[in-house]
């Protein structure tokens, strides 16, 4: 593993073209428990992201392994399991929707022999993984047959999805959406009836060495910000690699988004996306599209044999579907296609970059197109490619992105910690306000009155709330707080004390 | 010693509602209600919520998501004097409807018909939204028209067909009455040399906006279970509530948390009742013909109590409401419109258990800890429109 970053990328990429498997990978390492495989991920991720040995450090390794056997609820063993702790799946069958709303934890099949643990939605399940929690991984996992997504995170940081294998599963393969910090990479997605890979309203995101092929978009970077797209193959579908800001969702933009040493090719799928959705209006045959996206940086593709066009930079009027949000700038700028490799792109162009070609006095099909409005965009060296639209672009200053290694944190992004103190007052004002006003009765007897009752006693209040007894009749009784913590009680009773 | 309730009793209908009050006994309160915490004389929010950050600061996302940004910094007595005005008949035409008749505390702020009634007996067009949790919206009204909770509350106060009021009438009525002018005092303190001057319009809707940011709803079961209490939500509910967030259901999409709301607009083709005219929305109120049928997405937090639902009204139930969704693309749109339908509304073929799910889940946002107090006298000496609850809190 001393080879350079980009030679051993090429391999993988390459090895998946000609049809090499995981599987075989993996049988060829020792079974990749949580722990081996964390080992392989440190050394690949010294090679190519500094940052990604931040990100996958923390949450493995330092808890229990639940193992789950088939038979067995990966959901039961989740439900056991406590920051830190690893869930072990092994080889074999399940259907069921496995959701994670606490941090830390780590959902790692067992691949054995080439057996794979294979979730299996059956057809009427909705998403085989749901997490919210910080610090999630989600690995080597079979997912197939659902109807919603594979694996679907909502507002989980510090996220990593790697090395699963995800066939025919819904409208979405791998999406996490209001995230910062995450990593998917090493997976392959095929048969998702929207993107393969959805990044959605999110920061800093890694995506690597993903082989996606047979979706109606590959990969989609969606009103997300500081994205990395790279060495990925994307191959056979509508669309091979997104990234737009689609109007009319409550993050608006989105900005500094790299796609690199990708190979997007013969991207020609018929175009099977649900009516309305957005992507039903990319047009097969399309390897790049930036919509309305600013400061993208194409470099060092290989975009070959997508017939209707290599790349098309477009603004929101000029693509199907979409409805205009004054809040969102419908430009794309300052976007920057650095050197690639085009060949065969614009064979079969649809009726809209016809009448551009028509235009433009050409009979060929471009490799890059751009249509509608947008500033202060350039390419490199435009005489080598076939172009339309970018007369107006300049040639591009910079020459690489070898600057950027990765956008993602050098440290997990933190949870906000409070103070015990601190929290202890957030929760007095935020529930215990509603009962006890200071000096005024309401539902429950003023906070004056109970400090006399209890003055150098929080013990006491923080006892009580946790079991109350009702002890005056002219008052209902109060409903019990044991959910809080006894530490998180007896701030709250601390602070009960001190109010004025 | 003069009594207050001289020009008022044009408006009562009962001697007793004229009965007389102090002007000077009026007092505004002091403390910030509760979710707020006082600081430099002015409430402050405090929710469980603000340990957590949101991307970008827009307060969408998951469970352990932030606040999107609100309405706070109000004082104690700009907020109490909102809710005597809030309550007050007076702030109508014809003395008879207060804000708080179509926002009903005990009804989560509405007032459980498919139209309001307005002034003269008028049907108005859509259904009374909520306002739970209002001071962390960006939009108001159903198509979203207005910026501020300052410029919301004049549409219903002005409108004709709803509280029929005008503002010169509105201020010229709230400087006759000695109580609001002591009251007012308090909330609005001269400033440097200035003698107390007459009320104004801007501080009328200063303590509405004051009073409706301090309605917090966020600490229901579902909240609890947010922040880590594992079992605060049944197994119905849990089940519910992985239906909403999956994207089959894409309810999350929309409605998503903390405030259970995007405060996007969305054209999703909900229909009116039968009879009722096509209802353009947000494509009227903004020029944006692609908005066309478009409305804002309203938040589901305390939506169990809410009944009916839909803009127009249209679903008696949450059940119904969320069929709606499983209907079908399109589905309610009448012939020869061609509205731009939001991508998220497609067929995701729910099964009637999952919809059963759904609405168990939507009732777990239900949280009315901080109810409001309804005052049991009103400083116009009006009968307030609704009972008093908890008695005058001072």
């Amino acid at each position: 593993m001393k080879k350079s970053a980009l030679v051993s990328i090429a391999l993988v990429a390459l090895a998946a073209w000609v049809g090499y498997t995981y599987g075989t990978r993996s049988g060829s390492h020792a079974p990749p428990t949580a722990a081996g495989s964390t080992t392989d991920t440190l050394a690949s991720a010294k090679h190519t992201a500094g940052s990604a040995a931040a990100l996958l450090k923390p949450g493995v390794s330092t808890g229990q392994v639940i193992v789950v056997k088939p038979g067995e609820s990966i959901q039961d063993a989740v439900r056991k399991a406590q920051p830190g702790d690893t869930v072990q799946v092994m080889p074999g069958n399940y259907s069921e929707t496995v959701y994670i709303d606490k941090d830390n934890i780590a959902l790692v099949g067992v691949i054995h022999g080439g057996d794979w643990p294979t979730l299996d939605g059956q057809g009427k399940r909705n998403d085989a993984v749901l997490y919210s929690g910080n610090g999630i991984r989600v690995e080597n996992l079979k997912i197939t047959n659902y109807k919603g997504n594979a694996i679907m995170g909502q507002a989980g940081n510090n996220f990593v999805v790697r090395h699963n294998w995800i066939v025919n599963s819904g409208v979405y393969g791998i999406f996490p959406e209001f995230a910062q910090n995450g990593l998917i990479e090493y997976n392959t997605l095929t048969g998702i009836e929207d993107a393969a890979i959805y990044v959605g309203m999110s920061d800093n995101i890694h995506v690597a060495h993903n082989e996606v092929h047979g979706n109606v978009a590959g990969i989609e970077s969606e009103n997300s910000r500081h994205v990395i797209i790279e060495h990925n193959l994307a191959y056979d579908n509508a669309g091979g690699i997104l990234t737009f800001i689609t109007p009319g969702l409550p993050i608006k933009t989105a900005f500094d988004v790299i796609i690199r040493n990708n190979f997007v090719v013969a991207n020609n799928h018929k175009n099977f996306g649900a009516p309305g959705s957005i992507v039903s209006g990319v047009p097969s045959g399309t390897g790049i599209i930036v919509m309305a996206a600013d400061d993208v940086i194409i470099e060092n593709n290989v975009i070959r044999d997508n017939k209707n066009a290599g790349i098309i930079v477009a603004d929101h009027k000029s693509f199907a579907n979409i409805t205009p949000d004054p809040e969102s700038d419908p430009s794309p700028d300052r976007v920057q296609v650095l050197p690639n490799l085009f060949a065969d792109n614009g064979y079969e162009p649809i009726k809209d970059i016809q009448a551009l070609m028509l235009a433009g006095l050409t009979r060929q099909g471009p490799d890059l197109v751009a249509v509608g409005s947008g500033s202060g965009s350039c390419v490199t060296n435009r005489d080598a490619i076939k172009w339309l639209g970018v007369s107006t672009w300049t040639a591009c200053q910079r020459t690489s992105t070898s600057d950027v290694v990765t956008y993602l944190l050098d440290q997990p992004a933190p949870p906000r910690v409070l103070s015990a103190q601190d929290r202890g007052k957030l929760v007095y004002s935020s529930v215990c306000a509603g009962c006890h006003a200071y000096n005024v009765r309401m539902i429950g007897p003023p906070t004056q009155i109970l400090q006399a009752m209890y003055a150098g006693n929080p013990q006491g209040i923080a006892d009580y709330i946790a079991k109350p007894v009702r002890k005056r009749e002219d008052f209902p009784p109060m409903p019990s707080q044991a959910h809080l913590s006894p530490d998180l009680r007896l701030a709250v009773a601390q602070y009960m004390l001190t109010v004025k | 010693m003069r009594s207050v309730s001289g020009p008022l009793c044009l408006f009562a209908y009962t001697l007793l509602a004229c009965a007389p009050v102090q002007a000077s006994a009026w007092r505004l309160s002091e403390q910030c209600p509760a979710s707020f915490d006082k600081r430099d004389s002015r409430c402050w929010l405090r929710s469980t919520y603000q340990q957590y950050g949101s991307l970008t600061g827009a307060g969408v996302g998951g469970l352990k998501t932030g606040l999107p940004p609100f309405r706070d910094g109000f004082t104690p007595q700009q907020i109490d004097l909102g809710r005597y005005l809030f309550f007050d008949p007076v702030m109508s035409a014809n003395g008879k409807l207060a804000c708080a008749s179509c926002h009903v505390p005990g009804k989560g702020f509405t007032d459980h018909r498919v139209h309001s009634i307005g002034m003269g007996g008028h049907e108005v067009r859509r259904n009374a939204p909520s306002l739970w949790n209002v001071g962390f919206l960006k939009r108001f009204f159903w198509d979203g028209r207005a910026h501020s909770l300052e410029e919301q509350v004049q549409g219903p106060l002005y409108n004709a067909t709803e509280m029929g009021n005008r503002p010169e009438s509105l201020v010229k009525t709230l400087n006759g009455l000695p109580a609001y002018l002591t009251l007012f005092a308090q909330a609005f303190p001269p400033t440097g040399n200035a003698i107390g001057g007459d009320i104004a319009a801007a501080q009328v809707y200063t303590a509405l906006a004051a009073f409706e940011s301090s309605l917090i709803s966020l600490n229901s079961r579902y909240d609890f279970y947010a922040q880590g209490v594992a079992d605060a939500l049944t197994p119905h509910e849990l089940e519910g509530m992985n239906v909403f967030r999956s994207f089959v259901a894409r309810c999350a999409e929309c409605h998503t948390p903390p405030l259970f709301t995007n405060q996007q607009i969305a054209v999703i083709g909900m229909p009116e009742p039968a009879g009722m005219p096509f209802d353009a929305g947000a494509g009227a109120a903004t020029d944006a013909p692609m908005l066309r049928g478009g409305f804002k997405i309203p938040s589901l937090r305390n939506a169990a109590l809410t009944a009916p639902y839909g803009h127009s009204g249209q679903f008696g139930t949450l059940r119904e409401t969320v069929a709606f969704y499983t209907g079908g693309r399109g589905h309610a749109v009448p012939k020869g419109e061609n509205l731009h339908l939001h991508w998220h509304i497609w067929e995701p073929k729910l099964s009637g258990v999952e919809l059963d799910r759904l609405v168990d889940f939507i009732g777990a946002l239900t949280d009315e800890s901080f109810l409001p107090a309804i005052p049991a006298s009103l400083p116009s000496g009006l009968p307030p429109p609704i009972e008093s609850t908890l008695g005058e809190r001072s």
